[in-house]
């Protein structure tokens, strides 16, 4: 037997083979544009863009403030052309936000990249909503009881994104040091920006 | 210039694999070529992605079976039905001819 476990029922490699082929026959899809989506998905999308906004927030508090109003114009200024609907949440010392996807995985593709497994998860979906605080703890957050989590469900409609806090001891670091610290963990609220200490 | 890799590196990727194994990315490129192509409307995909998981999730199969990408085929699938634009019994045909060809086939 394989060691390797295999994602799927036995066969679906062959079906979505089967699939693509029929698909192509029939014209509906272009096996070049069929490549071309998977390479964007796995190289050119990916946390980088949400971290690029999260450090100039942290760096320009309007900047922070434009960006929690109106997510879309705000990554335009950098650049960043965003195709969903996103909203930016900032976490406080306050109030700690974390997003999920209770139905299936909706997710800021534009700015995060895919979402990680665990996200899609059926654990992941249905406890974070029930018990948020223990399920940060167990993933390695552990926040007091005098921070409110605010848990967010996305949609298609609306993707969340979380603007982590800043790190402490951080004061002098440049823009592109800062992108540095702000990890797609801490963009969805399951951890916060990596402490310059702790690299 | 920013660092491509290392502590002071940007995080570019999740630090994970996008997807698990190829059929997934192939999958998923199939499904995003035809919403791209404006054959259907996101909604009426992720409803019937809804639906799959819900079902699985309403099972209470053990977690360690559980496989995404698998509930996006059957969606997939279905919505392919759905629209006309490829019959199960045509794509369990497709199957069947791609299962009775010889082992070391290049595809």
């Amino acid at each position: 037997m394989a060691a390797i476990h295999e994602h799927g029922t036995p066969g679906i490699e062959l079906r979505v083979e089967a699939l693509e082929s029929l698909l192509i026959e029939k014209g509906l899809v272009n096996p070049t544009a069929v490549d071309a989506v998977i390479k964007y998905f796995e190289r050119d999308v990916g946390p980088l863009n949400g971290a690029t906004a999260v450090a100039r927030s942290w760096l320009d508090s309007d900047y922070k403030a434009r960006l929690c109003e109106d997510a879309s114009s705000a990554f335009a200024e950098l650049g960043i052309t965003v195709r969903d609907n996103i909203i930016a949440l900032e976490n406080t010392t306050k109030e700690h936000n974390v997003v999920v996807c209770t139905l299936c995985s909706c997710y800021p593709w534009s700015v995060l990249g895919l979402p990680p497994t665990w996200y899609k998860a059926p654990a992941y979906r249905s406890r974070v909503v029930r018990e948020p605080r223990k399920v940060l703890g167990e993933m390695g957050l552990k926040l007091p009881e005098s921070v409110t989590i605010r848990v967010w469900d996305s949609s298609a409609e609306i993707r969340y994104m979380v603007v982590p806090q800043r790190p402490d001891g951080t004061g002098t670091m440049t823009e592109a040091e800062l992108q540095a610290l702000v990890t797609r963990d801490s963009m969805i609220g399951v951890a916060q920006a990596t402490a310059p200490d702790a690299k | 210039m920013l660092d491509q890799d290392g502590p002071a590196a940007p995080p570019r990727t999740n630090g994970e694999l996008v997807f698990e194994s190829p059929w997934e990315s192939r999958l998923f490129g199939l499904t995003m070529s035809l919403h791209e192509a404006g054959l259907f409307d996101w909604e009426e995909f992720r409803s019937l992605l809804i639906e799959a998981i819900g079902i699985w999730d309403a099972e209470r199969h053990p977690e360690e079976d559980w496989s995404y990408y698998e509930h996006w085929a059957a969606a997939f699938e279905k919505l392919l039905a759905k629209k006309n634009f490829c019959a199960s019994a045509e794509l369990d045909g497709r199957v069947a001819a791609f299962s009775r060809r010889p082992h070391g086939h290049d595809h």
